[in-house]
């Protein structure tokens, strides 16, 4: 089976530091994947190389059936091949209400001719309010999105993504900063959109990756460390090194 | 006779009183014919006699003779100097230079000299006056010389050299010798020589005397004489238009004058007969297709001259050279001197470039002064101060008012500069406390009440000290320029200024790099949270940097007060510049500001050298330039790079 | 759920009922038409004013919506009155000189005729040619496409070097000031083909119409403005109302979100900055034949900075705050400026407001941006508050 995106041998070099080093790591069409590493593995880094933020001195990455490369392509041009991305601090239009935030994330052309000639439809709104639903904000729709409470901000940052209708989700930390339960309604929310497309998670916090119980690859110094169950990678002594070695320095 | 003067001339150098005996008023009376009623030959005579005599008093005599102050008593044949004393005559005693009883002018003849003979007289005065023992006399007399380059003065001039004994003026009249020789030697060699020895002089009267040689007259010939020395073979439609080509041969009488539009229409207007013209009635002349049909109508008639058709146009131009003739008949001369000038050219667009890269580093110092304070608010804090032009001209307005109060220039500059320093430095403290503080995380909004500061302020300055240009003078040590040669030259203030710059480089460096205060700076400035648990007041640091970067801009008003005008508009006039040189320098740098800055001065002299009658066009151009750059460069030209640099 | 677009936006109509009954009122009160209470100068300063507040709404569609401080649309404005400017100048001077020609003994030739008009319009720099740009200023038609195209095109070209390189925030600002200090600079040339320092003058004088009075005529363009600045407050209610709107208030507050929803947020500034530089040249337009005289000065990247002035003092991100920004400022700056306050004796000194009023302005503005983040427009949400 092809994969939907394959990473290989990128570097990014930031004025002599070496962010990401000779990284290759390869997603299935329809999976859920965990990131992990310590700080200044390159995580955050990796998501940029994808979205098209950063560009890589040198290394592949091809997207889709028709393996076409992403580099050279602008963010909104990758954005709508179908990749979404959730910020790790929650990055919502604050000054909006919670229909708008997802109608301008809804899947419809986005020139901006057919943005200022765009009607609202019947069908748009359904989608809206399914979103809305999955997210648990249907009764929130006309709040203004600056109101709302942290954990529904990553919320509605995430319904943004599924409203995108992207076929790789690149999710940054979605539940820092939450409560038990909202994590619980994170994680089904996550595994729920895992059905229909790729997601991809970046995480510290081991609890959450458990939960998510899904292929865990860790990340230090730019370079994949160790991939497999968490059980598997944690168990791994050189992993071990890197978090213990680290967290007792 | 140009010897025998030469010889004349020395001989009355080596022996001065050899002949005193003889007076001057002898001499006169040998020649009395020639002294009252000269001639343009007969003055000669007594030139060379009174020359020969070498007395002293030959001297005022001569300038009297000229300014027509010389008259013959009638009774005894006698010459004095007489000056109108209302109806009587004031005389003086032409040897002694006593006073004569008065007398009434009836009783005198006037001697009348025309303006030949003064001019001859003026050439015998330059030869006394080369020689006068008086410097000032001397001086004066090489500079006539130089004014006038006449072919009489080479030899007294040659002979006046040896004993020449101030150095600066012998190198003069070496040089002028050397000139009028180029101009008026003997034969081709010696003026070759002499153009050959000028070709090394930047000079602007050196390079007149080269162009005077190789000076041409445009001419039209069917053939081109041999014994012409040509210049150039002018080819139609390529050196000259058909259009100027034609009109030279109208003027020379050799073509028929083309019938002009007004032409046309005078004559038209002259021949208008019962409301019609060449049987064309007039209101149908609005064409100028009508015009020519109805003038050819009437030159048919033989009431105005043909029009010149254009074959015969063609013709006529076919039918003759145009060539440029020199002047000058020898062909040897002419080819040296052009020779000379094109060496000269080169010398001197070398000499431009440099003086130009001189001048271009001077306004590049002036933007680096203006801009490096606001490349420490803005590129370092990230605040935008648009009331940075405002603290500029305070500080120019401190020197001024500070000049004011005291007389002596140079101890008012060396108070104003940290004076200006304390005032900018208070009033940037005030500001940063009292707005931007308040303002730091919405750098639009920052940006428009800076501004709103930057419109009272100058108002403010109109209220205080009215719209006129208030001077702030410059000491007098800083007067004046030092001179490389005739082309490259740089005043003492621009090199002060230079000065000052390479000094706030220095010290700001220092200061950032190397002191507490810089470190705590940077700290604040990379992250602020992280600064202030470590015990840093990033308060404290932020106004002391905001009052730094004003008191810079204090002082540089002082700076750009001596070289430029001080007006309440003054700092208008340097901050889009200013924020230019940050931008284009790139921000957060100080060595970017000073790449941004020497970026900014030379391209604009570069640009005003391209096109040098206009400096709002090279203004236009610059600013044009920078928009682009922007476009290549969007963090300047000393970009940080990596994450940091990210949004 | 489908709401009109009107009902959506209720500040429209009102907005469109309060300018009409103002239209109405002043041409009631005016010479000719009403009863002569207002002065035909007074008429033109009105008139002046509403196309100030058309070019003021631009400037919060660029700058209160999509957060781009643009320091260059009073040079499109500018644009805008050269253009028509051209036209008026050229053809009135046209009129004069065919006039003036009448009783030669000749009839004038094509030629001749535009050898005079050349000489009467650029006699002041010491030219009597016609420079390349003057090729379209014997049509009204081709002139009128000018101020729309000129402001135009020129927005285009800058923004796209411009977003393209992403240059945003305080530089985007300083570039586009930048922009305009070249243009004024330009123009200040003698041979920038437009009369350098002297501007274009007399555009008073509508070509045509010699005969009717300029009290008629002040009237006419007064009504043309506020037409104008009615059509432009709905175009761009509606621009900000829909979709549209929500994508370039999320560009002014997030670009890179927007950026990565997929929308091309370079192309949606591009459409911002040049619509709103198109609508700053036809408020230019018809603020000049008003004005009766243009020249460089106008164009001065100061003028650029009052026009945010006066939406930051109104009220940024609303529209009808940035109309009242732009009317409450002129005509209180025209009323001090123009001797209409009384000086204020302290005793020891007496401020006379000629003197004193930027000194005034300048302080206000700070003391706005200050504490009153959202000008006089925030005045209405508190009323609105009160209400509900």
């Amino acid at each position: 089976m092809s994969m939907l995106l394959e990473v290989s041998g990128v570097c990014v070099t930031f004025d002599g530091f070496r962010a990401i080093n000779n990284l290759s790591i390869n997603f299935a069409k329809a999976e859920l994947r965990a990131i992990i590493g310590p700080n200044g593995a390159g995580k955050t880094t990796f998501m940029d190389i994808v979205t098209g933020k950063t560009k890589p001195d040198e290394g592949k990455v091809i997207w889709g059936d028709q393996n076409m490369s992403l580099l050279g392509m602008s963010e909104s041009e990758i954005a709508k091949e179908g990749i979404g991305r959730k910020f790790q601090k929650p990055t919502v239009f604050e000054a909006q209400t919670v229909r708008q935030n997802l109608a301008m994330a809804l899947r419809n052309p986005r020139s901006p001719f057919s943005v200022l000639m765009h009607k609202k439809t019947q069908a748009n709104a359904s989608r809206i309010e399914s979103v809305a639903d999955q997210i648990g904000l249907l009764d929130s729709l006309t709040r203004v999105a600056g109101e709302l409470s942290h954990g529904q901000k990553q919320w509605l940052e995430i319904g943004m993504l599924l409203a995108q209708e992207p076929r790789l989700m690149l999710v940054d930390e979605p539940a820092a900063g939450m409560t038990p339960e909202e994590r619980e309604k994170t994680t089904s929310i996550l595994r729920e959109a895992a059905k229909t497309c790729a997601v991809v998670v970046v995480e510290h916090d081991m609890e959450f990756v458990r939960r998510l119980d899904c292929k865990v690859t860790v990340l230090h110094e730019g370079s994949v460390l160790a991939e497999g169950s968490l059980d598997h990678v944690t168990s791994d002594q050189t992993v071990i090194d890197v978090y213990l070695g680290r967290a007792h320095a | 006779m140009r010897r025998i003067l030469f010889l004349a001339l020395a001989l009355w150098l080596i022996v001065p009183v050899a002949t005193a005996a003889q007076t001057l008023q002898d001499i006169l009376q040998t020649h009395q014919e020639e002294v009252l009623k000269p001639g343009r030959r007969s003055v000669g005579v007594v030139l060379d006699d009174l020359v020969a005599s070498g007395l002293p008093q030959a001297l005022p005599f001569l300038e009297a003779w000229r300014d027509r102050e010389i008259v013959q008593r009638d009774s005894d044949g006698l010459f004095f100097r007489a000056t109108e004393d209302g109806d009587a005559l004031a005389l003086t005693d032409l040897d002694t230079g006593e006073t004569v009883p008065a007398a009434v002018s009836d009783d005198f003849t006037e001697s009348r000299p025309n303006g030949g003979v003064r001019r001859a007289i003026g050439d015998a005065l330059v030869q006394f006056q080369l020689s006068d023992p008086d410097i000032t006399k001397r001086r004066a007399a090489v500079e006539a010389i130089a004014r006038s380059m006449d072919v009489s003065q080479l030899s007294p001039l040659e002979g006046s050299i040896d004993t020449e004994e101030d150095p600066a003026l012998k190198a003069q009249k070496t040089r002028l010798v050397g000139m009028l020789q180029a101009l008026f030697g003997e034969n081709t060699e010696t003026r070759v020589a002499a153009i050959e020895a000028l070709s090394g002089d930047l000079s602007v009267d050196v390079r007149a005397v080269l162009n005077r040689i190789t000076a041409t007259t445009p001419k039209i010939a069917t053939e081109v004489p041999e014994d012409a020395n040509v210049a150039q073979i002018l080819t139609v439609g390529e050196d000259i238009t058909q259009e100027e080509a034609y009109a030279r041969l109208v003027a020379a009488e050799l073509a028929a004058p083309l019938i002009t539009k007004a032409a046309v229409r005078d004559a038209l207007l002259a021949n208008i007969v019962d409301g019609s013209v060449g049987g064309i009635t007039v209101d149908k002349l609005d064409t100028d297709a009508a015009r020519a049909l109805a003038y050819d109508a009437l030159a048919l008639d033989g009431l105005v001259a043909q029009r010149v058709k254009d074959t015969e146009k063609v013709e006529a131009l076919a039918a003759h050279t145009f060539y440029l003739d020199y002047t000058e008949p020898d062909s040897v001369v002419t080819d040296a001197a052009s020779k000379a000038i094109r060496a000269i050219e080169t010398n001197v667009a070398l000499s431009q470039t440099a003086d130009l890269a001189l001048d271009a580093l001077s306004l590049a110092s002036i933007y680096f002064l203006a801009a490096i304070g606001l490349a420490i608010t803005f590129g370092v804090m990230g605040v935008i101060n648009m009331a940075h032009g405002e603290f500029i001209m305070m500080g120019a307005y401190t020197g001024y008012v500070i000049q004011l109060f005291i007389p002596d220039y140079t101890i008012a500059i060396l108070v104003a500069l940290p004076v200006a320093f304390a005032v900018t430095f208070g009033a940037g403290v005030t500001m940063e406390r009292l707005v931007i503080r308040h303002l730091y995380h919405r750098p639009l909004e920052t940006l428009l009440a800076t501004f709103g500061i930057s419109i009272a302020l100058q108002q403010l300055a109109k209220n205080i000290f009215g719209t006129q240009a208030r001077p702030l003078t410059s000491p007098e040590w800083l007067d004046g320029a030092l001179v490389f040669n005739d082309v490259i030259a740089i005043s003492y203030i621009r090199i002060a200024i230079f000065v000052l710059a390479l000094l706030f480089l220095a010290l700001i460096l220092y200061v950032l790099k190397r002191t507490r205060l810089g470190l705590e700076v940077r700290a604040v400035t990379q992250n602020p949270g992280m600064a202030a648990s470590m015990g840093i007041n990033p308060d404290k640091i932020n106004m002391l940097t905001f009052g730094l970067g004003s008191g810079i801009a204090g002082i540089a008003g002082v700076a750009i007060g001596l070289y430029a005008k001080v007006t309440s508009e003054m700092g208008a006039d340097y901050i889009v510049q200013s924020f230019m040189t940050v931008v284009v320098g790139g921000v957060g740098n100080v060595w970017g500001t000073l790449a941004g800055a020497s970026l900014i001065g030379f391209l604009q002299k570069g640009i005003e050298w391209l096109n040098p009658s206009n400096t709002l066009a090279a203004q236009t151009y610059m600013i044009l330039f920078i928009i682009l750059f922007i476009q290549f460069r969007p963090k300047g030209i000393v970009a940080l790079k990596g994450r940091a640099a990210a949004d | 759920m489908r709401k009109s677009f009107v009902a959506q936006n209720p500040s429209v109509l009102w907005f469109i009922a309060i300018l009409a009954i103002f239209t109405i009122g002043v041409t009631l009160l005016s010479e000719v038409t009403g009863v002569n209470m207002i002065s035909t100068s007074f008429v033109k300063t009105l008139g002046k004013t509403l196309c100030l507040c058309l070019v003021a709404i631009a400037m919060d569609v660029v700058w209160g919506y999509c957060g781009i401080l643009s320091l260059g649309h009073f040079a499109f404005f500018g644009i805008g009155g050269y253009a028509i400017g051209m036209w008026l100048m050229y053809a009135r001077t046209e009129g004069i000189v065919v006039e003036s020609l009448v009783g030669q003994p000749l009839p004038p030739t094509p030629q001749e005729i535009s050898d005079v008009i050349g000489n009467q319009i650029f006699g002041v720099v010491g030219s009597s040619e016609f420079p390349v740009i003057w090729s379209f200023a014997d049509s009204l038609f081709l002139q009128l496409l000018m101020v729309v195209l000129v402001p135009g095109l020129l927005a285009l070209v800058f923004g796209w070097l411009a977003f393209r390189s992403r240059v945003t925030g305080v530089y985007l600002s300083i570039l586009t000031q930048a922009m305009t200090l070249a243009l004024a600079l330009y123009l200040f040339q003698n041979d920038s083909g437009l009369r350098g320092n002297n501007g274009l003058s007399g555009l008073q004088n509508i070509p045509g119409f010699e005969d009717v009075s300029q009290a008629t005529i002040s009237i006419v363009f007064f009504w043309a403005s506020a037409v104008a600045l009615a059509l432009g407050y709905v175009f761009f209610a509606w621009i900000v109302s829909g979709k549209m709107g929500s994508v370039i208030k999320g560009i002014r507050d997030n670009e890179a979100r927007v950026r990565f929803l997929g929308y091309h947020v370079e192309s949606y500034k591009l459409f911002v900055f040049t619509t709103t530089a198109i609508v700053a040249g036809i408020a230019g337009a018809l603020y000049y034949p008003q004005a009766g005289i243009i020249n460089p000065g106008e164009i001065a990247p100061i003028a650029s900075i009052y026009l945010a002035v006066w939406v930051a003092i109104g009220g940024r991100g609303r529209l009808y705050g940035a109309a009242i920004g732009a009317a409450f400022v002129s005509l209180l700056s025209s009323w001090f400026t123009g001797g209409g306050a009384p000086n204020v004796n302290l005793g020891f000194y007496e401020i006379q407001w000629t003197d004193w009023w930027l000194v005034l302005l300048g302080f206000s503005f700070v003391v706005v941006t200050l504490f009153f983040p959202k000008g006089i427009g925030g005045l209405f949400d508190l009323l609105v508050r009160k209400q509900s």
